[in-house]
């Protein structure tokens, strides 16, 4: 590094240019130092602004009544701020789609990483994940002209928007993602042990039920909550196909309004900058944003706590 | 090592007062934004109309102003037409002061306000626009309803139902046990303001358990898809979306049940769910400036009502179009309706 160098070398000889390549080290530096940095002051800016005007909420509205008013009617006269009205709709269609995602990803996983071929597994995975990439509005739509009518035709009492056919197509949406995840945790488990566990003589579905997915858990766990945090936060689908009408209860057949379509609807109209209705959309957005970050430090935890290290 | 350190963090803080510098760049700009050239004297623009024109008022006539200004500016682009939202009643007083040259309004100026005006000196000439009627619908599977009273309408959609009427039984003891389903616009939209005027006599006085868009065709899909669903959104859009919905008749003063149409929201008798809407036009900037004279006659040509329509309201039938015509050319001031209610009145003998 430190070589002497001839004041007057010749020109024929070749020499690295280090006072150049340190410069363009250093702008690189800074380049990549300058894109860390807005994501983590984007970040920071959302959180910022999301805890004023929630505070400036709850200056106008006191705490006790966000969390105890049953009906959620803030645009109207007869204002009524019960948060739990949104979240029980958005906890409802969560749930069903966990109940639709957690089956057809997990054996889709299990499916590609234990029985699959490698041939198929390499046409089959990519498939799965083009379900990744359809836009969310077109299932939105798919689930409100295509799986409700549907629906109706065994369901008499189900109406045209409702929890259960947004839920459904929700859970389809959030498939690919809880596959992908629980299959990379399932493919990593080390064939030492699917080894021995055929060495004691247990068949391929006991060595999956017995060996694989519990070593695979921390992972399969992680994709769902992942799964879950996108199902809260997935706002078309539910916008489009579980209607706009808020309304306590889980009761899937109705309309019901989640936290997302809430911030739609009144993103949507020419709400006033600085009005009380303007602010609610920071205390909805508030909470969904604490609903989500508890569940993936939730995730964090248990990946840390259950995490089976194999050599 | 340190020095790597060193260097590291040195281009991490240059990196970062790059960063604030561009923000604080982005955030400078934005003042100086708009403004185009407007007072350009008149002479080298192709139509020889210059100059600004102040519209304030209404929301609901507000899209049909933004259309009309749009197409206008289009054709005359040394004119500047700035629309307003301020409300019938903030268009109105601004509109008394002089400081606007028209004022939108979705009612008749009322007495108070016509004294306002006459008190600055001055004089407005009262021009309807348009015509916007609401349409009551529901399920096309719904054979137990065909007319419903404006008390029947109240009883379905008061503050006081919040909650508590939830079926067709609780609307008319006749009516089937069926669970109703409500749709209808959101809070932002004029027609919610007038339906809730209309029906609850109070603006924005709803109940709030419904399915509320602003997007009428949610209220399509919701009601379309419904057997026991009723919902309401303006006749415009009723028409494109005639035979998936069955619209409902309303009883008006007279006692007659009454289906929404072009004809029946014309002549009044479909009533209370439709009105004239209105511009206000000062009479001396009418005559003083050439721009507010083009731009108000840009708006009643009938050629243009294509984007009335446009707006989601029903333009002016032929015969009264015509008389609109008439009074913007004679200037006649005064209102019509002498500071009283466009309810149940009929245009075209008062014109």
């Amino acid at each position: 590094m430190t070589a002497e160098v001839p004041p007057q070398s010749s020109a024929s000889l070749w020499r690295p240019n280090r006072q150049r390549s340190k410069q363009i080290q250093n702008l690189v530096v800074v380049i990549t130092g300058a894109f860390a940095a807005i994501s983590i002051l984007t970040t920071l800016g959302i959180v910022a602004t999301l805890m004023f005007e929630t505070f400036e909420f709850f200056r106008e509205v006191p705490f006790w009544n966000f969390l105890t008013d049953r009906r959620w009617t803030p645009l109207f006269s007869s204002k009524q701020f019960g948060i739990f009205v949104l979240i029980s709709a958005t906890v409802l269609t969560s749930v069903i789609a966990i109940l639709v995602a957690l089956p057809l990803g997990l054996l889709a996983a299990i499916c590609l990483s234990e029985y699959a071929q490698p041939k198929t597994r390499r046409i089959l995975k990519p498939v799965l994940e083009i379900l990744a990439g359809i836009p969310s509005v077109v299932f939105g739509y798919f689930a409100l002209l295509t799986v409700t009518p549907f629906l109706q035709s065994f369901i008499p009492n189900l109406q045209g928007f409702n929890a259960l056919s947004a839920g459904l197509i929700l859970g389809i949406s959030i498939t690919p993602l809880v596959a992908s995840l629980s299959e990379d945790a399932i493919y990593s488990v080390p064939q030492s042990l699917r080894d021995g566990s055929y060495a004691l003589g247990a068949t391929r579905r006991e060595t999956i039920t017995a060996v694989v997915l519990p070593a695979a858990l921390s992972g399969i766990v992680a994709s769902l909550i992942l799964a879950v945090s996108r199902a809260i936060g997935e706002t078309m689908i539910v916008t489009l196909a579980a209607g706009q009408n808020p309304t306590l209860g889980l009761n899937p057949f109705v309309p019901v309004m989640t936290m997302t379509a809430y911030i739609v609807q009144v993103s949507l109209g020419d709400t006033p900058v600085g009005s009380l209705a303007f602010k609610t959309i920071f205390a909805v957005g508030m909470t969904l944003f604490l609903m989500t970050l508890v569940l993936n430090l939730f995730s964090f935890w248990f990946v840390r706590r259950f995490r089976e290290k194999y050599e | 090592m340190v020095l790597t350190t060193l260097l590291s963090r040195s281009a991490y803080s240059v990196a970062l007062a790059a960063l604030v510098a561009g923000l604080a760049a982005c955030g400078g700009d934005s003042p100086t934004a708009t403004t185009e050239g407007t007072d350009a004297g008149g002479t080298d623009s192709p139509s020889g109309i210059a100059g600004d024109i102040q519209v304030d008022g209404s929301s609901t006539v507000f899209p049909i102003s933004e259309a009309m200004a749009e197409e206008f500016m289009a054709a005359n682009p040394e004119t500047r037409v700035t629309v307003g939202v301020s409300g019938t009643g903030g268009g109105f007083e601004k509109f008394c002061t002089g400081e606007t040259d028209i004022s939108n309004a979705s009612r008749p100026i009322k007495q108070e306000e016509i004294e306002a005006c006459e008190q600055a000196g001055v004089e407005f000439v009262e021009l309807p626009v348009a015509f916007d009627g609401i349409t009551v619908v529901t399920n096309t599977g719904n054979d137990w309803v065909q007319c419903l009273t404006t008390e029947e309408l109240n009883t379905i959609w008061a503050p006081e139902a919040e909650g508590q009427v939830a079926n067709w039984n609780q609307v008319r003891p006749d009516f089937p046990n069926q669970p109703l389903g409500l749709y209808g616009p959101g809070t932002d939209s004029g027609t919610f303001d007038y339906f809730t005027d209309a029906i609850n006599g109070e603006e924005g006085a709803s109940r709030g358990d419904y399915t509320a868009s602003e997007d009428d065709n949610v209220v399509v899909q919701g009601v379309g898809s419904d057997d026991g669903g009723l919902g309401y959104f303006g006749y415009a859009y009723y028409e494109e979306n005639e035979g998936q919905l069955k619209a409902l008749e309303i009883e008006n003063e007279a006692g007659e049940c009454v289906a929404p149409s072009r004809e029946t929201i014309a002549d009044g008798t479909y009533a209370p769910l439709a009105r004239p809407i209105f511009i206000y036009v000062n009479r001396e900037a009418y005559e003083t400036k050439p721009q507010v004279q083009a731009f108000v006659d840009y708006q009643v040509d009938p050629a243009n009502e294509e984007l009335v329509s446009e707006a989601g309201y029903i333009a002016l039938p032929a015969d009264i179009s015509e008389k609109v015509v008439a009074r913007v050319s004679n200037a006649t001031t005064g209102s019509i309706y002498e500071g009283g209610s466009s309810v149940g009145v009929k245009l075209s003998d008062k014109l």
